[in-house]
């Protein structure tokens, strides 16, 4: 982005223990708290469509909101994220059709493989800038999708159905969809934290200080790259999280969850709530979901209004819906 | 290894590049000349294979269908860059991948509305469906006079580009816009019908290839991403680049099917190679652009004078 949002701006102030404590963290942790409370009002009103719903905007915000440390932060337009939500369903799947449940084992191979998948791709996509990173990431995404179609072992093109989900034991067992809602929360509270964090820390600031001018990032004696690699891994990892739980989810893996649209969907969600905002993402991604079932129950044709809601939000949004309530807030 | 065999993929090959060639030669003007990433570009590939389909299928004439789909997405073109694209050339690299990604759903949308789902199939004339013997080798004719058209279309570009009072004018553009602009060149011009023949030459690949691959949703969605493999292997902007780039990635790509399975097959166990040769095949040319990236950060023949 050329402005730089006022939420971008707050930590160029001295970094103090409290400087993460913004209306913006504020929005974010009420919005947490709005998806904890939703669960049990629904289940007493006997609805069974929107836990589903919020389980899976919640998901996607986690996603979201790991792009938002590349895009928001570093000013890294990866168009290959979803390869990272990939990577964590397929640490599911593959494992569960290879006859391992162990839900640990699965979280331990999805962060595993997305770290060294960040870090093999992020040394050669992160020397590369502007348009040529926006191809690159995606055509890391892309191999790692044709890989996928490719291994007819694990489904190829038609994907892989889950039986059963993860196995925890006991008290956090996933089977019990309440238990895998609340882990979702969890794990999203987590990553909007960490998220809150980075933007005030001084390892964040470098990360915006080399976004808005690289030189002189350089010549204050700090190696970008370096910073930009392991916010690439922290969000690599982070997307496999998501991607861990979406299979969970939807007991299913298709090749699909990492197809260059479902990138486009990320960033589209990253940009419509608000980039550089840690509220922005949580936001974007359920207004994603909620603009796909609406438009999907009118028309068959929904992507057409779908592709117009893109187009408008890329002509006139600018900063994003949390972007423009804070800017008003700041005044 | 099968001497007519390997002719004929070394043909598909060369096919499938020249093909690619038209789609990237206007991607990669828009993207030199105005900066913009137009992930939608395949939309008019989709157009041209869509149009001249349903030309074909009415009338019976592959010509006619040629005739009417190609200026059909010229005025498409210009009139989208008129009414959208203009809008966004000031914009960031951000917006222009968001914008032209929903135009790529609404254009998919559409060609569901308007075609339905199942594609449409593409009649050649009888003489074109005929053999070429040239020696012990056979091959097809319709993909000998895509490669004839082709190649005519690449050398007619090239000329205008090199030789003509608007070829001038468009390098003038690419290399530096705001320089161009000042010394009186209408650039706004040159964005407008840069644009518009862009989405003519992709639509003329488009019904080029209907009678091979027919025309089907979703069709230009994969090949512009290989358009975009190619402008960044070949340079961006650069029309030289596009065109060994687009015949690179295309013999690279049919080849590697081709081949390199059987080739694994020999140097490692079979059961693995088995399932790793179609997948790795697949990739091959992704990790040829990552090579070149690694190598030639800014492609192999970036045009010279870029600021």
């Amino acid at each position: 982005m050329s402005h730089l949002s006022p939420a971008a701006e707050t930590p160029a102030l001295p970094v103090s223990s409290r400087a993460w404590l913004t209306p913006d963290a504020v929005i974010a942790t009420l919005l947490l708290i709005a998806a904890a409370l939703s669960l049990p009002v629904l289940n007493a009103a006997g609805d069974h469509f929107w836990p589903d719903i919020i389980n899976r905007a919640m998901v996607l915000a986690i996603a979201a909101t790991s792009l938002n440390i590349l895009v928001g932060l570093g000013g890294l337009i990866s168009f290959g994220h979803a390869a990272f939500l990939g990577i964590g369903a397929y640490a599911v799947g593959i494992a569960a059709a290879d006859g391992i449940d162990n839900g640990f084992i699965h979280l331990a191979l999805a962060i595993g493989v997305s770290a060294l998948f960040a870090l093999l791709t992020g040394l050669v996509a992160l020397r590369t800038r502007g348009a040529h990173f926006i191809m690159i990431t995606m055509a890391f995404a892309q191999m790692i999708y044709f890989v996928m179609v490719g291994l007819k072992d694990y489904g190829g093109d038609d994907g892989l159905t889950l039986d059963d989900r993860s196995v925890f034991p006991a008290p956090f067992d996933i089977e019990n969809s309440t238990t895998l809602f609340y882990l979702t929360l969890f794990l999203l509270a987590l990553s909007v934290l960490l998220f809150l964090r980075l933007r005030a820390s001084r390892f964040g600031l470098i990360l915006m200080a080399a976004k808005g001018n690289e030189r002189r990032v350089r010549s204050a004696g700090f190696d970008p790259f370096r910073y930009r690699l392991v916010a690439y891994i922290l969000a690599g990892v982070l997307c496999s999280l998501a991607g861990f739980l979406n299979a969970n989810l939807t007991n299913f893996v298709t090749p699909n969850i990492m197809s260059w649209s479902q990138s486009g969907d990320l960033l589209f969600m990253v940009i419509l709530g608000g980039t550089a905002t840690a509220s922005g993402p949580l936001i974007g991604a359920m207004l994603f979901l909620l603009i796909q079932e609406l438009l999907g129950s009118i028309t068959v044709y929904w992507t057409f209004f779908f592709g117009l809601c893109l187009l408008a939000v890329a002509l006139f949004g600018t900063g994003g819906l949390m972007g423009a309530v804070l800017r008003r807030r700041a005044g | 290894m099968d001497a007519a065999l390997f002719a004929n993929q070394l043909l598909n090959g060369v096919q499938f590049g020249l093909i690619l060639f038209l789609i990237t030669a206007g991607l990669s003007l828009t993207f030199g000349i105005m900066d913009f990433i137009n992930l939608a570009h395949g939309a008019f590939y989709a157009v041209g294979a869509y149009i001249g389909a349903t030309v074909a299928l009415r009338t019976g004439s592959f010509f006619l269908a040629i005739l009417v789909a190609v200026p059909a997405a010229l005025v498409i073109g210009v009139l989208l860059e008129a009414l959208v694209i203009r809008r966004l050339y000031r914009r960031d690299h951000l917006d222009h991948v968001l914008a032209t990604f929903g135009l790529i759903l609404c254009a998919d949308a559409a060609t569901r509305y308007f075609f339905g789902t199942d594609g449409l199939t593409v009649p050649l004339p009888h003489w074109l469906e005929q053999q070429i013997r040239l020696g012990s080798v056979t091959l097809p004719s319709y993909r000998a006079l895509v490669v004839v058209g082709a190649l005519l279309v690449a050398a007619g570009l090239w000329l205008v580009i090199t030789r003509t009072r608007a070829g001038i004018l468009v390098r003038a553009a690419a290399s530096n816009e705001p320089m161009a602009r000042s010394l009186g060149v209408e650039t706004r011009l040159v964005f407008s019908a840069v644009f518009g023949i862009g989405a003519a030459l992709a639509a003329f690949a488009g019904i080029l290839v209907a009678p091979i691959t027919g025309a089907s949703a979703g069709m230009g969605d994969q090949i512009v991403i290989l358009g975009f493999v190619v402008i960044i292997i070949g340079g961006i902007g650069s029309i030289r680049g596009a065109f060994i780039g687009a015949l690179g990635v295309g013999l690279i790509d049919t080849l590697g099917r081709a081949y390199l399975p059987n080739l694994l097959n020999q140097v490692l166990p079979s059961a693995f190679a088995s399932a790793a040769g179609p997948a790795i095949a697949s990739i091959l040319i992704y990790l040829t652009m990552t090579i070149v990236l690694l190598v030639r950060p800014a492609g192999l023949f970036p045009p010279s004078m870029r600021s």
